[in-house]
């Protein structure tokens, strides 16, 4: 090796390392599991259960967090006022909480005996031991991923474009849905994404906030640790088809982008 | 839900290491005895709790563990059949009751079948839900079905089980009296008539690869005469027949 070549040697080993950490554990899912033992677990009514139940739950909080998240990203890029930062601060903060944390601070909150524990029953709201609940979970821990990622679209649309509009005579509200939303849909979708990844994946707050129950808040996650002890090819299987997904998801963000996608990814 | 606790002083290397795999509903006694046994020893006792069937899934998986401990004999007696633990031994009686919050009107099993009523119970892989699954089985077939009706989660410990209660999302579950007594005043037990009751018997063993098994074999006899086992009776656990 010659003296200049040692730092490069050095990042190369260190990607490799870096390379076979990450990946060894999840291609060890599918060693571990054969394609035939794979699709028979899948067959069990309970993992389809799982898959149908997460598929929904996630689906239900992508929504909601598109419909509310994109106009609240929208207002945080294109204003200044005082306590900004702080209120980005608060929207993101839930980012860096520990499922374990998201779990009691929403049953603190909107649990049976949280502080508005007596207004969400009395909204005729079920949310322990119910889908809903699943979805309120998810949609806790995933929604600042997609809000802080439309923020950053948002702030890079070029201004010219929105004013353009309004000397035209559009309305804000038009601007935002006809100019905005369609030039930082990029961003948009890949925020969505990644907030889609967050809530499959989600754990620990579901099963605090929401109960274990097969078909009503038995998450694929939660199958999964469920099958841990009895069941372990089960579980594997369960668990290659959330790698499968997610890594479609990754992949989509990656196409969608262009490929930039996962230098903007949060965290 | 894992939870590991170093007790007398995690880190340091000149003690030696002894990892303590206990099911969940030994949490308080054992981190009350754990840390005395450490000093008394001269050692780093490491207690994870977890539901029992999940401790025995990730020895079986190859962790290193000295002292497996389970709320019933049948885990640890596989495990030392399929060659990983040293023979167990029972070390403690434990009473499976109906718990609710203290101020419920529920105050017996028949109440358990009103619609609308809803259960906290241990899933069926761990001992609590097994246990629990066995005592309904004994009532009669309508009775039963109706109670399992109003199951609306399946708990991977006692632990899960006792949040749903103590947080008011469950009104009634079935757990171990000594979680009932964990709880202080939050929640209250409701004993089980005696035909019902199932026979709860604790079993420990020495890992087959403990890393200190002379160490582990001293913690285990402790469990059924010696601090530990004061401090499970203190919990309100029975000493093994």
């Amino acid at each position: 090796m010659t003296r200049r070549a040692w730092f490069p040697a050095l990042l190369a080993v260190c990607l490799a390392v870096a390379l076979t950490f990450l990946t060894l554990p999840v291609v060890a899912i599918f060693i571990d599991s054969s394609p035939g033992e794979l699709i028979a677990s899948l067959g069990e009514p309970g993992a389809l259960d799982a898959l149908w139940l997460s598929l929904k739950a996630t689906g239900a909080s992508i929504a909601l967090i598109l419909v509310i998240g994109t106009p609240a990203a929208y207002l945080l890029a294109t204003r200044s006022f005082r306590g900004k930062a702080i209120v980005v601060t608060l929207v993101e903060l839930p980012l860096v909480l520990p499922p374990a944390v998201a779990g009691i601070a929403l049953l603190a909150s909107v649990g049976p005996s949280g502080i508005l524990g007596g207004a969400v029953e009395a909204a005729g709201l079920q949310l322990s031991f119910a889908t809903a609940g699943v979805v309120v979970a998810l949609t806790f821990v995933a929604s600042p991923f997609y809000v802080r990622q439309a923020m950053a679209a948002f702030v890079a649309v070029d201004r010219a474009l929105l004013d353009a509009s309004r000397t035209l005579g559009a309305s804000e509200a038009r601007g935002f849905v006809h100019v905005m939303i369609p030039v930082a849909l990029p961003g948009l979708a890949a925020g969505s994404a990644l907030a889609l990844g967050r809530a499959l994946g989600e754990f620990g707050a579901t099963l605090m906030f929401a109960g274990s129950f097969q078909g009503v808040t038995q998450t694929v996650p939660l199958a999964i640790y469920d099958r841990f002890s009895t069941d372990f090819d089960s579980a594997l299987a369960l668990s290659a088809v959330l790698v499968a997904v997610s890594a479609a998801i990754l992949l989509s963000v990656k196409l969608v982008q262009g490929g930039e996608a996962l230098g903007l990814a949060p965290r | 839900m894992l939870l590991t606790i170093c007790a007398g002083g995690c880190g340091s290397d000149d003690h030696d290491r002894l990892v303590v795999s206990a099911a969940s509903s030994m949490t308080e006694a054992l981190e009350r005895c754990a840390p005395r046994f450490g000093e008394a020893e001269d050692a780093d006792v490491r207690l994870s709790f977890a539901g029992s069937d999940e401790l025995a899934a990730q020895i079986r998986q190859g962790a290193r563990v000295d002292v497996y401990a389970a709320a019933n004999t049948a885990l640890p007696a596989e495990l030392h059949s399929e060659g990983l633990l040293r023979k167990p031994v029972e070390f403690a009686t434990n009473e499976l009751v109906l718990a609710v919050p203290t101020d419920s009107e529920i105050d017996s099993i028949d109440d358990l079948t009103n619609e609308g009523t809803t259960l906290a119970v241990g899933s069926e892989s761990v001992p609590i839900g097994a246990y629990t699954r066995a005592t309904l089985a004994k009532l009669p077939p309508g009775q039963e079905k109706a109670i399992l009706a109003n199951v609306r989660s399946n708990e991977p410990d006692v632990k899960g089980i006792v949040g749903k209660l103590t947080q008011g999302a469950a009104d009634a579950g079935f757990v171990y009296v000594t979680d009932v007594k964990a709880t202080g005043r939050a929640l209250k037990a409701i004993e089980l008539p005696a035909e019902l009751e199932p026979q709860v018997t604790y079993g420990a063993g020495v890992a087959q690869k403990a890393a200190q098994p002379q160490l582990a074999q001293t913690f285990v006899e402790g469990l059924a005469s010696g601090g530990c086992s004061q401090a499970l009776a203190g919990a309100g656990f029975g000493r093994a027949p």
